[in-house]
């Protein structure tokens, strides 16, 4: 099995070095046309011309099908043999664009024939029903912003981590879709109902008990992501959308909801997304707890001495977010950074905050406070909440940057 | 109760919309369905042929187990040639092997490590759930109920939960009660501020 993931992996750079070699092929190719016709020869991808001296004398490519991110700019997902992180340092507001958004799958991503596909309701219903893609966008639609976020989100350990690194299991879209509860409505739920079983058309048939009431509060299932329908590594073509709750119920490439009068204990829910909490084991934590993070200054950027804004994003699984805390003191003082409208409930939320730095070492952290009044802990608040053998899920601590004289910036591990 | 206020709220509304002034703006009906037909008409029965070919989970009370058994002798047979190659061989000491899937086998005791069926699964049912709906890993979904009763019952025997001669079927299976069962808590925060 190891060799043939790896197998993958390989194919998978095989596709990106071919992809350049092909894309400096043309650029090759089309470097020398300096002139009006330069647009009709410009259509292949990554067309990486040098730039002019003065683009103001050279008249610049047409229009095209489809547009692309400059040459100059590459930001890119760090990804393993299971998950691709988000690259929070490249951000410089809330919305994810859908090429970075982050992933986590267990089986791969599916590939899905959208005339083929179809959304089973059953269980506790007055009418088992199916949906094609065209029925369910035919149902009263609704977009919301909201972000996502893998349970296991945060990774620490040493100085060299970037945002990305520690806290790329996040990103927000703006998901459009239908209501479950008009879909509950339709299939006529029974009112004793009290969970429902959601599943995936992955190979891991990915499955995740949910109460009922989160379908009567604010869920969704969902078709088109920022506007576009929806990335395959996102779920394509329908998946679920449980605002503010850990991402892995958000159940992508759906295929199945079986209402019930009890949760089905899945492995997911049970084996995995559990966590020691003192001598018992904690299960069921839907909510993803309010948290943080500076991007920017963040490692491996410099900063100089003088004005430095201070950037980040901040969120809450409950609500909206109420205020976001900055220290530049390594804790000893706390500030209110500005939070940037609209701040949107169960979503990423920008915050800023300027800051004269005089040059010398010192931290900088940033906590977040939630509509419910929760703050941010501190990774030893949370120990001494949930011993020591916590494990890897819900950990929400506040984190630190070290600014070291020359302006470098670390991370600092606890 | 946030959503009592907001059904709330948004039938005030239309009722100033329509009895008191057109200046307002319609208010967004998404969450309270006050002007929603009682069924829209879209989508179609699904048959129960449909119904039985995807309903494939298993509760801890058993609903779902299909007819069938198993036992550990064949489950260990079909776990050294089926499982064996990512789990590893449970009959050696896996400590300082680094496998490409999680060790299966652990004592039952709650507190050492590593986490696996014996120390940290709840429900001996979802193992059949889950061996069912996506073991192996290179053949996800192609293992016999009868293969997936054997598997289970070599896993639970292997984590010393079951003696080797039990059979296992839709009556036995959700009999078994696991060692770790009663360390499970339900999350019970509510937000606040409280850090728990």
């Amino acid at each position: 099995m190891k060799a043939q993931k790896k197998d993958k992996q390989v194919i998978k750079s095989n596709k990106i070095s071919r992809r350049t070699l092909l894309g400096g092929m043309v650029a090759a190719a089309v470097l020398p046309v300096n002139s009006i016709f330069a647009k009709h020869v410009q259509t292949g991808p990554h067309i990486a011309p040098e730039p002019p001296e003065d683009p103001t004398k050279t008249i610049g490519p047409g229009p095209s099908a489809q547009g692309k991110r400059s040459t100059f700019e590459h930001p890119v997902r760090k990804f393993s043999e299971t998950s691709s992180r988000s690259p929070l340092q490249d951000f410089h507001s809330t919305i994810t664009p859908s090429d970075l958004h982050y992933e986590r799958h267990h089986a791969g991503v599916p590939a899905i024939d959208p005339q083929k596909y179809e959304l089973l309701i059953h269980g506790m219903v007055e009418r088992p029903m199916k949906f094609t893609l065209a029925e369910l966008k035919r149902f009263p639609a609704v977009s919301r912003i909201c972000f996502l976020e893998c349970a296991g989100n945060f990774r620490g350990g040493k100085e060299e981590l970037t945002p990305q690194e520690i806290l790329g299991l996040t990103s927000q879209s703006e998901w459009t879709g239908v209501m479950l509860s008009t879909l509950f409505r339709e299939v006529g739920a029974d009112p004793k109902a009290l969970w429902f079983l959601a599943e995936g058309s992955d190979a891991a048939v990915m499955t995740r008990s949910v109460p009922v009431k989160k379908a009567w509060d604010d869920a969704m299932i969902v078709y088109a992501q920022n506007g576009e329908a929806i990335r395959p590594e996102q779920g394509y073509p329908v998946r679920l959308l449980l605002p503010g709750w850990e991402g892995n119920m958000n159940i992508k490439w759906l295929r199945r909801i079986e209402l019930s009068d009890e949760p089905y204990m899945t492995r997911e829910e049970t084996s995995k997304y559990t966590y020691p909490v003192k001598d018992r084991i904690r299960m069921f934590s839907f909510e993803m707890d309010a948290r943080s993070i500076i991007t920017f200054p963040s490692y491996p950027q410099k900063i100089m001495p003088g004005w430095v804004e201070i950037r980040g994003i901040a969120w809450s699984g409950r609500g909206k977010i109420e205020k976001v805390e900055v220290s530049t003191d390594a804790g000893k003082t706390w500030q209110d950074a500005r939070l940037q409208d609209p701040v949107l409930s169960k979503a990423h939320t920008y915050f800023r905050h300027l800051w004269q730095w005089d040059g010398s070492p010192t931290e900088i952290l940033s906590r977040a406070v939630d509509e419910t009044g929760y703050v941010q802990p501190t990774l030893r608040q949370l120990a001494e909440a949930r011993g020591t053998a916590m494990g890897g899920y819900h950990m929400n601590p506040i984190t630190s940057w070290q600014i070291k004289t020359d302006g470098s910036t670390l991370f600092k591990p606890e | 109760m946030k959503i009592k206020i907001v059904v709330g709220t948004a039938l005030l509304g239309l009722i100033l919309f329509h009895q008191v002034s057109a200046q307002q703006p319609v208010p967004s009906t998404h969450k309270n369905g006050t002007s929603y037909p009682s069924r829209f008409g879209f989508g179609r029965l699904a048959t129960t042929a449909e119904i039985a070919l995807w309903d494939i989970d298993v509760r801890p009370d058993g609903k779902g187990l299909p007819a069938g058994q198993g036992d550990v002798l064949k489950g260990k047979v079909i776990y050294t040639s089926k499982c064996m190659a990512c789990h590893g061989n449970n009959d050696t000491d896996l400590s300082k092997i680094k496998l490409p899937a999680p060790v299966l086998v652990s004592d039952t005791l709650a507190k050492s490590r590593p986490t696996a069926i014996g120390n940290y699964w709840p429900y001996a049912t979802t193992l059949f759930d889950y061996i069912r709906r996506t073991m192996p890993y290179n053949q996800p979904g192609s293992l016999t109920d009868n293969e997936v009763y054997s598997i289970t019952a070599y896993l639970l025997y292997a984590n010393k939960i079951i003696k080797q001669n039990q059979l296992l079927n839709a009556k036995t299976l959700p009999g078994i009660v696991m060692p770790a069962k009663k360390l499970f808590i339900m999350d019970d925060r509510k937000g606040g501020p409280e850090v728990r």
